[in-house]
């Protein structure tokens, strides 16, 4: 699906060769600033590398309309912003912002349940705990069904419990509709339970690429 | 109707007692700001007087040359001062569109209001030119000001939010559209609060100059309706303008956002 060759960026990142496969769940490991993020950014095209070529399904993304692959390819910051008004309103801001038919309230209630927020659709977002935002950012991102979700640290400001139901959800969820999901953690423990393939970046390389439950 | 009362030298050296009493209230409390009031005072005279004998030479002999030099030194001076009232760093790119919103935006309503709402004739008379001129772009320039603020502050501040809409699919349009109409919002408001107040919390300056120049209130009253509405239009011209094209300058071919 993704394919890196000689990427290199600032002096962040510097990768020879990298694949990605889809329908895969790829768990990209390291520590703080070993260029986890600075890699999901590059496959989103929010950056784009000094050198070296990027493709998705062997098209050079330079070829592809930036705002149509990250449609198909989308994104999930560790901090998702919050915007103001309902619940129902920044459910539906992902799917105005990328242009598809607004979802009816009871798809709305289903993915809620889905990440395990039970809230009224009508309530505050702002007033949500860290942990309830994060679960309605990747709500937000679930609406949208795209081909691939990037996503970064989604479990961070949730307790173990929640944090295991989530990574579970999303796994089954992404086998099921054969969706390709690449997951920065900072837990080996969701690497090793939840992904087929586990890639360690350390300063910027890519340090091993392994199987993981599979 | 009677004409405007000549003033004076001794009548205008007389107002200058106001300046007397400022100077004597801040040494008194103990303001350090005599140096600044007193160069603001010879500053302003100085200015006026330059203004009104250059204005008096071009009435008297009026040529299109005059006026439209005139013109470029006003669009000039305002595109200048948006530059340096800028707290941020402008881009090059940037500095263009505001150059271009600027000198467009303000011509084109400049032009509507002359010669179409007016209809001066010749069509490069000075006495009409120049004042309504300035109220224009002096207005705009404002307008730009406070919009070119807005937006690089904003953009700035919600750099983050910005980057996250992008990431979930958003065109650089939708993702700085809160942005850039909060930025617009704040350019005109002071336009449109200063129409709110027109005729009862202020009595603008140029019927206030029509009247003691024996113009009737009710001709004067015409024309500061007709330039309240000339200068809301080209404030809310070129500051649409700016925004529009300015907000693209952040991003590059890529849809990234380049702070």
């Amino acid at each position: 699906m993704f394919s890196l060759k000689s990427v290199k960026y600032k002096d962040i990142l510097d990768i020879e060769e990298l694949f990605i496969p889809s329908g895969k769940v790829s768990c990209i490991v390291g520590e703080s600033g070993s260029g986890k993020t600075t890699l999901i950014k590059l496959l989103n095209n929010l950056i784009s590398p000094d050198a070296g070529i990027i493709t998705y399904k062997e098209t050079p993304l330079e070829d592809i309309n930036p705002v149509e692959l990250r449609r198909n390819v989308v994104m999930l910051p560790q901090s998702p912003p919050i915007f103001s008004g309902s619940i129902r309103d920044n459910l539906l801001m992902g799917l105005k912002f990328s242009e598809k038919p607004l979802a009816a309230d009871e798809k709305l209630n289903a993915v809620l349940m889905n990440v395990k927020l039970e809230k009224a659709l009508e309530e505050n977002a702002e007033k949500l705990s860290g942990g309830e935002k994060q679960r309605l950012a990747l709500a937000r991102v679930l609406l949208l069904e795209p081909e691939v979700f990037l996503l970064d640290e989604p479990s961070s400001a949730l307790d173990e419990s929640t944090e295991d139901l989530i990574i579970d959800m999303l796994v089954s969820y992404s086998k099921a509709a054969n969706k390709t999901l690449v997951m920065v953690t900072h837990s080996q423990k969701v690497a090793r339970n939840f992904s087929d393939i586990i890639i360690e970046i350390k300063k910027g390389k890519v340090i091993s690429k392994k199987e993981g439950i599979e | 109707m009677k004409g405007i009362i000549d003033l004076q030298p001794w009548q205008l050296a007389a107002a200058y007692l106001f300046i007397i009493l400022l100077l004597g209230i801040v040494r008194v409390k103990g303001i350090a700001r005599e140096k600044e009031i007193v160069i603001s005072t010879l500053r302003m005279s100085l200015q006026l007087f330059l203004t009104g004998y250059v204005l008096a030479y071009i009435f008297d002999f009026s040529h299109p040359g005059f006026t439209i030099l005139i013109l470029i030194f006003m669009e000039a001076f305002a595109v200048h001062n948006i530059y340096k009232r800028s707290k941020a760093v402008l881009s090059k790119k940037l500095k263009r569109i505001i150059a271009f919103s600027m000198v467009s935006g303000s011509l084109l309503s400049l032009c509507y209001f002359l010669f179409v709402v007016i209809h001066i004739s010749p069509w490069y008379e000075p006495r009409y030119f120049i004042p309504i001129g300035g109220m224009i772009i002096g207005n705009s320039m404002t307008g730009v000001s406070l919009g070119v603020s807005r937006l690089v502050d904003g953009m700035n501040t919600h750099k983050h939010l910005i980057e996250s809409s992008l990431m979930l699919g958003a065109t650089p349009k939708a993702a700085s559209r809160q942005i850039v109409n909060n930025a617009f919002d704040a350019a005109i408001l002071p336009t449109i609060n200063n129409m709110v107040g027109m005729g009862i919390v202020s009595l603008p300056g140029m019927m206030t100059g029509q009247i003691l120049s024996g113009t009737s209130p009710t001709i004067a009253i015409e024309y500061q309706i007709a330039i309240m509405l000339g200068i809301a239009g080209s404030v809310s011209l070129t500051v649409i303008m700016f925004l529009q094209l300015g907000y693209k300058t952040f991003f590059n071919s890529r849809s990234q956002l380049e702070i």
